[in-house]
């Protein structure tokens, strides 16, 4: 960075870095937030499929949980924080009736120290995109049939549903799980809104550098990144560890031959969590409404003395404009990505349906598995020297990286799960790769691909960081105003923009539940494949 | 660039020479040609988005400008105005020394610092513009040194902000009005007050007020820090925070993030004194339905902490004619008197009553100030901003101390 003076290698930023005071507190933050999160969020998913897997409950929990993936970090976190807060709806419902309280309780659990609370928020949005993402890997598992199996063999349904399926599936959302764990520990907004603050971890505190006046600081905010970078890997290898170590005891256990009928417990912990999670998010996003609406709302009544429009129509005339910008971005990135990851699919995949190990794939998962701050400088610093800066195309070709990962995540493991036996009768039936595609392969793959354009939507709507940067703040979408006014901390906006937010990738993602269940209505087998 | 129109002021440039990167220099003699040169052009004016009312203001103003000037002015909403030095510097780093994407900052005191000392502003112009002759140069001395950095004509001054409390008269009649009676009064309420977390603005701002409070001889803190003295000089502050941080809101384990979110925090009835640097800030909240019609505003005696905000032209703004003009607009007696308007804004101006001209005095004149505003009056003299060098020092000391504890 000649610019800022540093015009050789040196250690100093390190040095720098780990002279801050609190720093390896905050790194111990992230991680354990981050590993916490994940698991916490892992195991409740296989419990719940595991719980409800089949039964006619399943498709409620689907469809109660499924669009809960829309909603944006940032706005969940913030329908929690005005939830649970001491002053926040949960309280003002109780009191003063139940709690004595004439004033809000000096308790402190937003920010809590131990990031407990930013586990929750984390644990409220990842538990309905593993489901999703394990609903998605079933039908490859042959679930039902493999756990109808299980039971008959005298398996309760949860413990039958672990030895059995779990097997299977697991691999298939392997990488959405490792992609959760670095999410959770690298995300700033999340932590920002939720997070322990004295100090907070250590992507917010990176972020934080990166933006301060002291420009030299970018130097340390560099080796900050890269501390950021080594935390995650090692995370991995811990996870990887947990992995294979669990595979052993659940081996032994699986040969010990226990059928693990009373189930009782970790059902009714399955159910519990899942009424949670979506009550959660739900409520939230209630109370976000309510505070769009409020006039002044003194505590503890539990609804505003006064509902106004005043917000909305404050708003209203750039909320359109942002609207079609965020969306135009969006579904060009989607489309985009799509025939990019079928195709590479297609060509990589042997007549016979198996598919090549995928040489260099790998290097699509970078932007998931790197946390954000760590690249997005140096991105938009190339932008600039290619001049795609503040346009419309810098700011799509930079989504589409972070859509495009998303993307061949959702499609691949269905994919590669394809039953290879339907493209071989089609070959030998006459028909060449690319009529396989069209006729057996797509058909086959209309739920995923539904489920992956809703996924890529999502993810475009709700990036902030690369929009700003790569947008240079003419290219403004929902999200990136969102921030910006929500950084005041007004509740009433923060209403508005985060009900916003939350609606628009719902009806992508309404729409990925709804077309299958449309053009599958007279194929029954296609349609129980979601 | 545009040799042509400033051919003739070759002298002063070099009068000039002195400050940052100007290469070229605005003259009032040709203002025309300037206004010509603007018309047409596009102006991303980069400013702090988190005040609805003054993005309201800004869009109005630019309505104008377009109107008059045919200036295209677009308002870039920042969450931190850091971003667009981020934005310059990365243009730096890449080559792209004209036609940046940036042509107009809101800057605040340590931004302005800070791009004035790696020369990456545009200037000097602002002394220069029509409108400079209403300024109150003399009354406001804060108008020409943002933070005792001198501007040296490289931002222009658009608004004065002064550090007011407020606090709830149904609650709490009888406020403490000194940073030492805040404590006393914290010792007997304990939990019902707090200040944003450092380096928040307004967080810093208060360490900045209580440090002229309790530090024997507050005149150092125009001067850079003194490495040598500085922890016997601030030594009482740590002592006053000490004192006060366990009976700080939530204990002092947690702070609101902003000011704004101070205000909620008040509206919610979790602390009962909050501050702004808006001095209709209690006014305009109670108007929005934002706290209750009952709060009113103080200072603390001895005064509070005031300066100007400003805005400054990069050095490689794609649109400086139209950057400057809008400035200009930004700093006439219509503009400025309607800021001052607590319907709109409440942001008081930063001319000089006497140097306006009848008409353009009328216009302040009728301005109704708001049930919780104090008058200039009541404000009193503002204290000056310290040097940024204590801003920086405070902020970290005070991040080691209570930014990390358990």
């Amino acid at each position: 960075m000649p610019a800022l003076g540093g015009e050789t290698l040196s250690l100093q930023p390190w040095r720098d870095l780990f002279a801050v005071p609190g720093i390896l507190r905050s790194a111990l933050l992230s991680l354990c937030t981050g590993l916490a999160a994940t698991l916490i969020s892992v195991i409740l998913v296989i419990l719940i499929v595991a719980t409800f897997q089949g039964t006619r409950g399943f498709r409620r929990v689907e469809r109660v949980l499924s669009p809960l993936l829309s909603v944006p970090h940032a706005a969940a976190a913030f329908g929690l924080a005005f939830l649970i807060a001491p002053s926040g709806w949960l309280s003002r419902l109780l009191s003063p009736w139940l709690t004595g309280w004439n004033a809000p309780p000096d308790l402190l659990i937003i920010h809590d120290t131990w990031g407990l609370t930013l586990i929750g928020g984390l644990v409220i949005k990842e538990v309905p995109f593993l489901l999703l993402m394990t609903i998605a890997a079933l039908p490859q598992a042959d679930a039902s049939r493999t756990l109808a199996a299980a039971m008959t063999l005298g398996y309760g349904r949860v413990s039958g549903w672990c030895r059995t399926v779990l097997p299977r599936v697991y691999p298939q959302i392997r990488l959405p799980v490792y992609a959760v764990l670095a999410f959770s520990m690298s995300t700033v907004e999340v932590a920002l809104i939720l997070g322990p603050t004295t100090p907070a971890t250590l992507a917010v505190r990176v972020t934080g550098w990166m933006r301060d006046p002291d420009l030299t600081l970018w130097f340390q905010a560099a080796a900050g990144a890269a501390l950021q970078l080594a935390l995650v890997l090692f995370a991995f290898l811990l996870w990887r560890f947990g992995e294979t170590v669990i595979a052993r005891l659940a081996l032994m256990r699986i040969m010990a031959g226990h059928r693990g009928r009373s189930d009782w417990f970790p059902r009714a912990i399955a159910l519990v969590s899942a009424l949670a999670v979506s009550g959660a998010v739900f409520a939230g996003l209630v109370v976000l409404g309510i505070w769009s609406f409020a006039g002044f709302w003194r505590f503890p009544d539990a609804l505003p003395q006064a509902f106004s429009l005043k917000t909305w129509m404050r708003s209203g005339d750039t909320l359109l404009s942002l609207v079609a910008t965020g969306m135009g971005i969006a579904v060009a990135s989607v489309v985009v990505a799509l025939i990019l990851v079928l195709y590479q699919l297609q060509q990589t995949t042997r007549l016979d349906g198996s598919p090549d190990r995928g040489q260099g794939m790998w290097l699509v998962y970078l932007p998931l598995i790197l946390p954000q701050i760590s690249f997005l400088l140096g991105l938009q610093i190339l932008s600039v020297i290619s001049g795609l800066d503040g346009t419309h195309f810098g700011v799509f070709v930079c989504h589409l990286m972070f859509v495009l990962p998303y993307v061949y995540l959702s499609l691949s493991d269905p994919w590669k799960a394809l039953n290879p036996r339907l493209s071989t009768v089609a070959a030998t039936l006459g028909s060449g790769p690319w009529r396989i595609f069209w006729r057996v392969r797509l058909p086959l793959m209309l739920t995923p691909i539904l489920t992956a354009a809703a996924v890529g939507l999502a993810v475009s709507l709700g990036l902030y960081l690369p929009t700003l940067l790569i947008g240079a703040g003419r290219v403004t979408t929902l999200t990136t105003e969102a921030v910006a006014l929500t950084a005041g901390g007004d509740r009433r906006l923060i209403g508005v923009y985060g009900l916003l937010q939350a609606i628009l990738p719902f009806i992508g993602f309404g729409m990925a539940l709804a077309v299958p269940r449309l053009v599958w209505r007279n194929r029954r087998a296609m349609e129980a494949r979601q | 660039m545009h040799k042509s129109v400033f051919a003739a002021v070759v002298p002063l440039f070099l009068f000039h020479a002195a400050t940052a990167a100007a290469d070229h220099h605005i003259d009032v003699e040709h203002w025309s040609a300037i206004e010509s040169k603007a018309t047409g052009q596009e102006v991303y004016f980069h400013a702090w988005g988190g005040d609805p009312r003054r993005n309201a203001y800004i869009e109005w103003a630019a309505e104008q400008i377009l109107n008059r000037s045919g200036v295209v002015v677009t308002h870039v909403k920042l969450a931190d105005t850091a971003e667009a030095v981020s934005q310059v510097v990365s243009e730096k780093a890449a080559g792209r020394d004209e036609d940046g994407s940036v042509d107009l900052i809101w800057i605040n005191g340590a931004n302005f610092a800070s791009m004035k000392e790696q020369d990456l502003l545009y200037g000097p112009w602002a002394e220069e513009l029509p409108n400079w002759q209403y300024v109150d140069v003399e009354g406001k001395p804060t108008v020409q040194s943002d933070f005792t950095v001198p501007t040296d004509g490289l931002e222009a001054p658009w608004g004065m902000a002064q550090l007011i409390f407020y606090h709830d008269t149904e609650t709490l009649p009888d406020p403490p009005k000194s940073i030492v009676a805040i404590g006393e009064w914290l010792e007997e309420n304990p939990g019902r007050f707090t200040y944003p977390q450092p380096p928040d603005f307004h967080g810093l701002t208060f360490l900045k007020q209580a440090a002229y409070e309790l530090m024997q001889d507050p005149s150092v803190l125009q001067e850079p820090v003194d490495p040598d003295r500085y922890e016997d000089l601030t030594a009482p502050l740590w002592a006053w925070l000490d004192g006060v941080t366990p009976n700080l809101w939530r204990s002092g384990r947690a702070y609101p993030s902003t000011g704004t979110q101070m205000k909620q925090l008040l509206a919610d009835g979790e602390i009962e004194i909050a501050f702004s640097f808006n001095q209709s800030e209690a006014s305009a909240a109670i108007a929005n339905g934002e706290l209750p019609d009952t709060v009113r505003s103080y200072v603390l005696e001895g005064g509070t902490i005031g300066n100007a905000n400003f805005v400054a032209i990069p050095y490689n703004s794609s649109a400086r004619e139209g950057a400057v003009v809008f400035a200009n607009f930004l700093m006439s007696p219509e503009a400025q008197a309607r800021a001052q308007d607590p319907g709109v804004l409440g942001n008081f101006t930063v001319l000089d009553m006497d140097k306006l001209n009848e008409t353009h005095r009328a216009r302040f004149d009728s301005l109704e100030l708001g049930v919780a505003t104090l008058t200039p009056e009541e404000l009193g003299q503002a204290l000056q901003e310290p040097h940024p060098s204590w801003m920086d020092r405070l902020s970290e000391d005070w991040i080691s101390r209570y930014g990390v504890s358990q």
